[in-house]
């Protein structure tokens, strides 16, 4: 560090980290597809990509519901039981009774903002109330579809399934990394809202709520879990209660990969969907492709992971030789 | 009666006391409801399957001790390793028993290692190094284990289960109970345990006072995983084999023993009897629900709520102290 403040190139010297870190995640996805078109060159086709792609869309929400969280000093655990009932809602209420279904899906957006709320108002920790959620979720939509079923609305199957001349998933991942990039990054209240997570009390003493800034964040997040766990069922045509379970953990696990951190509001709405979309070939398309035994599937996730993050490592710490 | 009365209120001060207060209530309330009839079988089976998540929970409450961002994800992939790799080894034959008991001690050492190494060697926040770390502890263990379910030694199958002769009192529960007071004496009495509490109040206070931070960390990370490992080969002998799913309900369960036990989230505070009382409380509580009849999906709301309550009433009790 003593170094680093004594070189020259002191006031480029965290710029270019910061770049060359944004450009980690691009780097790591360009490489896994990379290696599967290389492998599977038929996958190169407006086609092959659609496939690769389509189911990258619900962790891509999934990722920036986790992200909203993350941008206040939280974490999520129960993100995952979460689209597990709004995807069983989306095909059962939504469908029988569309009015309900529709309060019902923005009901479990409010309780996620009050969430919010009492995590702020009490102090508690996010990681706990959120772990309670998760069994709470978890048995709502257990009692909602005790076995899997319910059938996708027709409009939202078709909708998912859409045929264009650009691939459609990669369409959806493009407005959403953007819509949450301007959003998050660009508007003044998306700087606040970060400067929560970065400096809370520096936030407060300019005269923002944190009250208001982390239940925005909650609800945001809780959209986002909808909206994941209704293109999840838009994909897979009918509902199950425990769908979304793995969404927790890949959640954060793309968010990180994708640039963000545990603390201090550091996170890329652009680079988390890069991320998700980066784990998601990793953990299914890669791995088959490389016609891996599906035992060691599993492992390869974490091996992945685990050399994103090093890359990552070894990035900042040339960034910071240099 | 006012030394009485001011003893009592000292005694309710404690974090622990409301885990078995809880316990017993859920207790009390499923005997009454089988009018008397689940009374002493209720209660072995409880000190049986809370010494299970005890076990873990005292490994997963040194880490979480440790301050903000430690937490052992690892632990249900390490139960099942170690189950596997010692079961396995052993194959029925009694006279290689202490070869796996030696066995399941080093694939938690080994886990440990590889988990703490992650986490130094190359800075990733133990949420993530453990997420990682458990995707490849549970594809070794897939490999492994390849579907067999292979019994346990005749007397290891009979251990965890075994009674004391005339009291009828679980053998295991003494023995995890020994380990909860030694563990006790060893978090509050000795340099050790007061170092963990000391990094989990202020990591960098402690390295100013000159205490050792990472070898403190590395003994809590590897505590973590031969406690986990040990309960890993208890509950496979339990249950006549490893179960590939087997570690999956203990990973909540550890971290909601600890955080209802009266350990605190934001560390710096542990509690060793409070996870007694804990882990009997979530056994107790689905017991009462089971007895009570209601389905599968109001038992996880009833456990979410519940856990989430605690930590809002915690959160009232220290209030005044601010």
């Amino acid at each position: 560090v003593s170094q680093a403040t004594a070189s020259p190139g002191r006031i480029a010297g965290p710029d270019l980290r910061r770049l060359v870190r944004a450009l980690v995640p691009f780097l790591s996805l360009i490489v896994i597809l990379g290696a599967i078109f290389w492998i599977q060159p038929r996958s190169m086709s407006a086609f092959g990509l659609d496939l690769l792609l389509r189911l990258v869309v619900p962790l891509a929400f999934a990722t920036l519901a986790q992200l909203c969280v993350m941008t206040v000093n939280d974490l999520d655990l129960s993100i995952g039981m979460f689209i597990g009932v709004t995807s069983g809602i989306s095909a059962t209420l939504l469908v029988q009774q569309p009015v309900l279904g529709v309060l019902a899906l923005a009901g479990c957006v409010v309780v996620y903002g009050a969430l919010g709320a009492l995590i702020h108002l009490r102090n508690l920790p996010s990681i706990v109330v959120t772990l309670g959620m998760s069994f709470v979720w978890l048995g709502v939509a257990i009692t909602l579809l005790p076995s899997p079923g319910g059938e996708a609305p027709q409009w939202l199957r078709s909708f998912m399934s859409m045929k264009l001349d650009i691939p459609s998933p990669i369409i959806m991942l493009v407005v959403i990394a953007l819509v949450a990039h301007i959003g998050l990054m660009w508007s003044p209240y998306g700087a606040v809202l970060r400067g929560v997570g970065g400096n809370s009390r520096a936030v407060r003493r300019a005269g923002w709520s944190l009250l208001k800034a982390k239940v925005t964040m909650y609800t945001l997040a809780g959209l986002c879990g909808v909206l994941a766990g209704m293109t999840l069922l838009g994909l897979s045509g009918a509902a199950d209660a425990r769908a979304g379970d793995r969404y927790t953990l890949l959640s954060i696990a793309a968010v990180i990969l994708g640039g963000g951190e545990f603390v201090g509001g550091r996170v890329s709405p652009i680079g988390a969907v890069v991320g998700a979309t980066t784990i998601w070939l990793a953990a299914n398309s890669l791995l088959s492709v490389l016609k891996l035994p599906p035992e060691w599937q599993i492992g390869a996730i974490g091996v992945i992971l685990i050399a994103v993050l090093a890359l990552r490592w070894l990035v900042g710490r040339l960034g910071r030789a240099s | 009666m006012s030394s009485l009365a001011l003893g009592l209120r000292r005694i309710l001060a404690k974090p622990w006391v409301w885990a078995y207060i809880a316990a017993a209530g859920a207790w009390l309330a499923t005997v009454v409801f089988t009018s008397g009839q689940a009374g002493p079988g209720l209660a072995t089976a409880a000190l049986k399957f809370a010494s299970f998540s005890t076990l873990v929970a005292i490994g997963q409450m040194f880490v979480i001790t440790l301050g903000p961002g430690n937490i052992d994800l690892s632990i249900p992939s390490t139960m099942v390793l170690a189950g596997t790799v010692a079961i396995r080894v052993m194959d029925g034959d009694p006279n290689v028993i202490p070869i796996g008991l030696v066995l399941t001690i080093l694939v938690g050492l080994a886990v440990g290692t590889f988990n703490f190494s992650l986490i130094r060697l190359l800075s990733i926040p133990p949420i993530i190094a453990t997420l990682s770390s458990q995707f490849i502890i549970l594809s070794l263990a897939i490999v492994l284990n390849r579907g067999l379910r292979i019994k346990p030694p005749d007397i290891l199958g009979d251990f965890p289960g075994s009674l004391v002769p005339v009291l009828g009192f679980p053998v295991l529960a003494i023995l995890v109970i020994a380990l909860a007071i030694v563990m006790h004496v060893v978090l509050h009495r000795t340099v050790y345990g007061r170092s963990v509490t000391a990094i989990g109040q202020s990591e960098r206070a402690a390295h100013l006072a000159g205490l050792r931070v990472q070898r403190v960390r590395f003994t809590a990370y590897l505590a973590s995983a031969v406690l986990a490992a040990t309960a890993g080969l208890l509950l496979a002998s339990f249950s006549g084999g490893t179960a590939l799913d087997m570690g999956d309900p203990y990973l909540l369960t550890s971290i909601a023993v600890v955080v209802i036990g009266g350990t605190s989230v934001a560390g710096g505070e542990g509690n060793v009897p409070g996870l007694w009382g804990a882990a009997l409380f979530l056994f107790l509580l689905s017991a009462m629900l089971d007895t009570f009849g209601v389905g599968e999906g109001v038992k996880q709301i009833m456990t979410g709520l519940i856990v989430i309550l605690v930590i809002v009433v915690a959160s009232f009790r220290k209030a005044p102290a601010s």
